[in-house]
This record gives structure tokens, C-alpha cells and sequence, in this order.
């Protein structure tokens, strides 16, 4: 129990530091707003629309595939911690696993999921 | 047990003496100096973070054949003092249609990213945050941080090229995080802990000589999650100016410099841990803790230094390649990296160290070879498709 108390005091001390620092900065430094310093920069031209926009689902897909493996591929950290322990059956075992995700990746390959289009 | 031998602990116990004497009760005082020892380790390591800026300033012109910061004291070693003086005094700009509070949050979880995953970096035997037996995935954890920062500076700025720098870079860091998982998976088998000191001490023999092609895919897989060159389409200077951290200005932009190359240096400290024995040489970790620390310094560092010799020297990669060698090349690779090594491990389980260490590590080149072969006969046919296609455009001119 006491080792996550430390490792809570990392998260505040983590956010101390950066905190303090921007605070220090937002102090000493000037505030001379205008609106032609609010404008969005980019590159001396003028912001044509919105900028929060819909972007190419292709990235989503990227999302989604990597939340799959992300998650399958967790479970094996407590084979692995284990292996030396359990010989050989489940040696076995994990590659069957480990095959497994791979036919995954092979189905999202051939649906054409990695495809850039 | 002296101050040289042990120092942390000495001064801890001389801290609560001096605590508890002042009426404190004994877990207050224990937090209290947790609390310290956190302070002490953080600051340090912002203070290694100036450094580092100078370092990385004075290599990059050497490589691009320069001098670098050489007027501001010796060597230019006070320059980045003098950087921190000047983003301090800068006026802090937010642009009129950001998101102010998520746009705000994002440099400081940038920043503390980073400093917690000091939490389980052993310095030495003793010496360390908090010894998890959950160390790596402890590591994937914290670097989640990093990424969700990225996209809400992205996403909060109000700005296309942040969205789309940001938008890159999350694609990058998580689709490279799957090769970085499986092979933080080959230290733990072999060391049959997760615990990062756990895995150090498992190190009589450098898991690198146990999995080279690991600790290649690891390197690989970090430059990704760091989003330095060549794996820097997020930030792409040429077309998105900098990418997600577009729209900040002074300490706020200030905090993810800083956190990107504390970040690589901290992955350079995870490659050595994972794969080069960590705070282990020769011995040396027995003396004397600060050896041992003066060690694993000096390791991070190598790995730091390689990591910038990679990106000063690659180009960019565009984004749908960078992708797609992940996928189709890295990810696969890693998997049957991580099979070869488990089958490897129980068929060569209680034969004698020389033999363990060399069936291990030719098996690693076997499959580094095959690989290379698949992908080059690939490409080669890849190729002669593509050029197929000029030479039938060539005949209808």
C-alpha cells in the first residue's frame, strides 16, 4: 500500500513542478493582449472555416486496431512473469495465443484496414 | 552501515529522528520525507533537463557542421539558463478560440508525464522510487499521460495544423506502443518479474546478448513513442511549423521542449535497464551507490546519444509509411520475436550458460535475417511492379 502513497507523491510533485514553473512565467511576464495576437497562426494567412474539423477516418481505424492488441497483449504480461515456472504446456499455450493475434492482425491486413486510402 | 555504503537510507533515518523529535507522528514524518526525497529526485532531474538542452543544442551543430552556443560562459554551458530567463519574460498567448482550460492542463501533464516515470527507475541496489513488481507496464502507463497531452494541446488549440500534427502523432505513439509492450515482454521472461530492479539484478548476463533484435525493436518502437525524427511526422517543421505545440508561447512551450528531451532521455535510461544491465558493471554497483548511479548515468546518456545521432541523421517518413512499417513489418516481427524466445527459453532451459546465451542469440539473428529477406524479396517485387508500369508508359510515348 505505502508503495502507490509514493508513487502519488511523484504525481504531485510531477504537477508541482510544471504548475509552479507556468505560474512563475504567467507572473513575470506581460499581458498585452490584442485581438491580431488571438488569431490562429498559420503562417500569415487567414483562417478560412473551422478548425476543429472531421479529419480522415483512417486514424480511428489505427485507434481501433491498437486498442485490440493493446488489451490482448497485456494478458501476457502474467504468462510471461510466470513462464520460467511452468515448463513447456505453457510455452505452448502463449504461441497459441500470440497465433491468435496474429490472425487478427492477418483478417485487419486482408480487409484492407492498414491500407492508407 | 555508512553514508557511503547506503545513503538513503542514513539520511532518512536521520531525517525522522529529527522529525518525530519535533512531535511529528511516525507516518507523517515517513510521508514527509517521501515528499522530500520525490522533491530532491525531481529537482535534480529539472536541473539535468537544463543540461540536457545544452547538450542537445552543441551536438545538433555538430552535426550539421557548426559550433553551437559558445558565447554565454564557458562553452555555452549558461546558455539555456539564459533560454529560461527569456520564455520566463515572455508574454504567455492563448488564441481566441482555444478550449482555455484543457489548452492550459495539457503542458503540465506533458511535463509530469515524464517525471513520474522516474517512480520506478532504480539508480542503485537500494536507490529508488518505489520498487513496483509492476514496473513495466507501469512505464506504458505513465507514457499514456504523454499521449492523451499531446492530443488535447492538439485538439484545444484551434488551430488545423495542431489537430493534424496531433492527430499524427497519437496514430504514431499508439500504433507503436504494440511492438514496445511485446518486447518489454522479453526482459520479463527472462528476469520472471516486471519489477524494473528485479530485471537489473537478472542481468549476470546483458539481455542484450539474449535478445539483440529485441533490444533493436525497443529502440525503434521509443524513437516512435518520442516522436523524434525519423518518426517526427507530428511535428514536421517543413509543413505543420511544429506541429501539436503550435499555438503556445514561453514556459508553456517551454514545458513540452523540456518534456521531449527529458522523455528521450529517460528512454535512454529504459534501454539500458531493460537490455544493458542498468546501474550493473563489472561490479562496480557493489562499491558504492553513487558508482552505481554515476553508471546508469552514464548508460541513459549512450542511449540518449544514439537516439539523437538517429534523428539528426534520418529523414522523415511519411505518415502512411511510417504506419505501415509498424504494422506490417514491426508488429509481426515483435510477435514472433516474443514466440521464438518463449519456445527458445524452455528447450534450452538447464544447459549451461554458454550455450543458453548462444542459442538464444543466433536464434535472434536467424529471425532478424529472415525478416530482412521477406521484406527485401517484397519490395523487390514491389518494385519491379512499379517499374513494369514505367516501361509500358515508356512505350506509348
Amino acid at each position: 500500500m505505502s508503495q502507490w502513497i509514493y508513487i502519488g507523491l511523484f504525481f504531485i510533485v510531477g504537477l508541482i513542478i510544471p504548475v509552479g514553473a507556468i505560474t512563475v512565467a504567467w507572473i513575470l511576464g506581460p499581458k498585452k493582449s490584442n485581438p491580431i495576437k488571438k488569431t490562429t497562426y498559420e503562417c500569415g494567412i487567414e483562417t478560412v472555416g473551422e478548425s476543429w474539423v472531421q479529419f480522415k477516418a483512417q486514424y480511428y481505424i489505427f485507434a481501433l486496431v491498437f486498442l485490440i492488441f493493446d488489451v490482448e497483449t497485456v494478458f501476457l504480461f502474467p504468462w510471461a512473469v510466470k513462464l520460467g515456472q511452468l515448463g513447456l504446456f505453457a510455452v505452448v499455450e502463449g504461441i497459441i495465443f500470440i497465433l491468435i493475434l496474429i490472425a487478427g492482425l492477418v483478417y485487419t491486413w486482408r480487409k484492407g484496414m492498414l491500407e492508407w486510402a | 552501515m555508512s553514508f557511503w555504503n547506503d545513503p538513503l537510507k542514513v539520511a532518512a533515518d536521520w531525517l525522522l529522528g529529527i522529525f518525530t523529535g519535533w512531535g511529528l507522528p511516525e507516518i507523517a514524518a515517513q510521508i514527509l520525507i517521501g515528499f522530500l526525497g520525490v522533491l530532491l529526485l525531481i529537482s535534480v532531474l529539472m536541473l539535468l533537463d537544463i543540461f540536457l538542452v545544452w547538450v542537445e543544442r552543441k551536438v545538433v551543430s555538430r552535426f550539421q557542421d557548426r559550433i553551437g552556443p559558445n558565447r554565454v560562459g564557458p562553452f555555452g554551458l549558461i546558455q539555456p539558463f539564459a533560454d529560461i530567463i527569456k520564455l520566463l519574460i515572455k508574454e504567455d498567448t492563448t488564441p481566441g478560440g482555444a478550449d482555455k482550460v484543457v489548452y492550459n492542463i495539457a503542458p503540465m501533464l506533458s511535463m509530469m508525464s515524464v517525471l513520474i516515470l522516474w517512480a520506478v527507475v532504480p539508480l542503485a541496489p537500494r536507490i529508488l522510487g518505489v520498487d513496483l513488481n509492476v514496473g513495466a507496464l507501469y512505464i506504458i502507463a505513465a507514457g499514456a499521460i504523454g499521449t492523451l497531452s499531446i492530443i488535447m494541446a492538439g485538439w484545444s488549440s484551434n488551430n488545423k495544423f495542431a489537430l493534424i500534427g496531433a492527430f499524427r502523432q497519437v496514430a504514431v505513439m499508439v500504433s507503436f506502443e504494440i511492438p514496445m509492450l511485446t518486447t518489454l515482454l522479453i526482459p520479463t521472461i527472462f528476469a520472471g518479474s516486471m519489477g524494473l530492479s528485479a530485471i537489473t539484478e537478472g542481468q549476470n548476463v546483458w539481455y542484450v546478448f539474449l535478445a539483440p533484435l529485441g533490444a533493436l525493436i525497443f529502440l525503434i518502437a521509443a524513437i516512435a513513442e518520442l516522436g523524434r525524427a525519423p518518426f517526427d511526422m507530428g511535428e514536421a517543421e517543413s509543413e505543420l511549423v511544429s506541429g501539436y505545440n503550435i499555438e503556445y508561447s514561453g514556459m508553456k512551450f517551454g514545458m513540452f521542449y523540456a518534456g521531449e528531451l527529458l522523455h528521450a532521455f529517460t528512454f535512454g535510461g529504459f534501454w539500458s535497464i531493460m537490455f544493458f544491465g542498468g546501474y550493473r558493471f563489472l561490479g562496480l554497483e557493489q562499491v558504492s551507490p553513487f558508482l552505481a548511479i554515476a553508471v546508469i548515468v552514464f548508460k541513459a546518456f549512450i542511449g540518449y546519444w544514439i537516439i539523437m545521432w538517429v534523428k539528426y541523421t534520418l529523414l522523415r517518413i511519411r505518415i502512411d509509411h511510417m504506419l505501415a512499417f509498424n504494422w506490417k513489418f514491426l508488429t509481426p516481427l515483435a510477435f514472433t520475436l516474443l514466440m521464438v524466445i518463449a519456445l527458445m527459453n524452455a528447450l534450452l532451459a538447464g544447459t549451461s550458460t554458454w550455450f543458453y546465451v548462444s542459442g538464444m542469440f543466433l536464434s535472434n539473428v536467424l529471425l532478424a535475417w529472415i525478416a530482412i529477406e521477406i521484406a527485401r524479396s517484397y519490395s523487390r517485387k514491389e518494385r519491379e511492379k512499379m517499374e513494369g508500369v514505367k516501361r509500358v508508359v515508356e512505350a506509348h510515348h
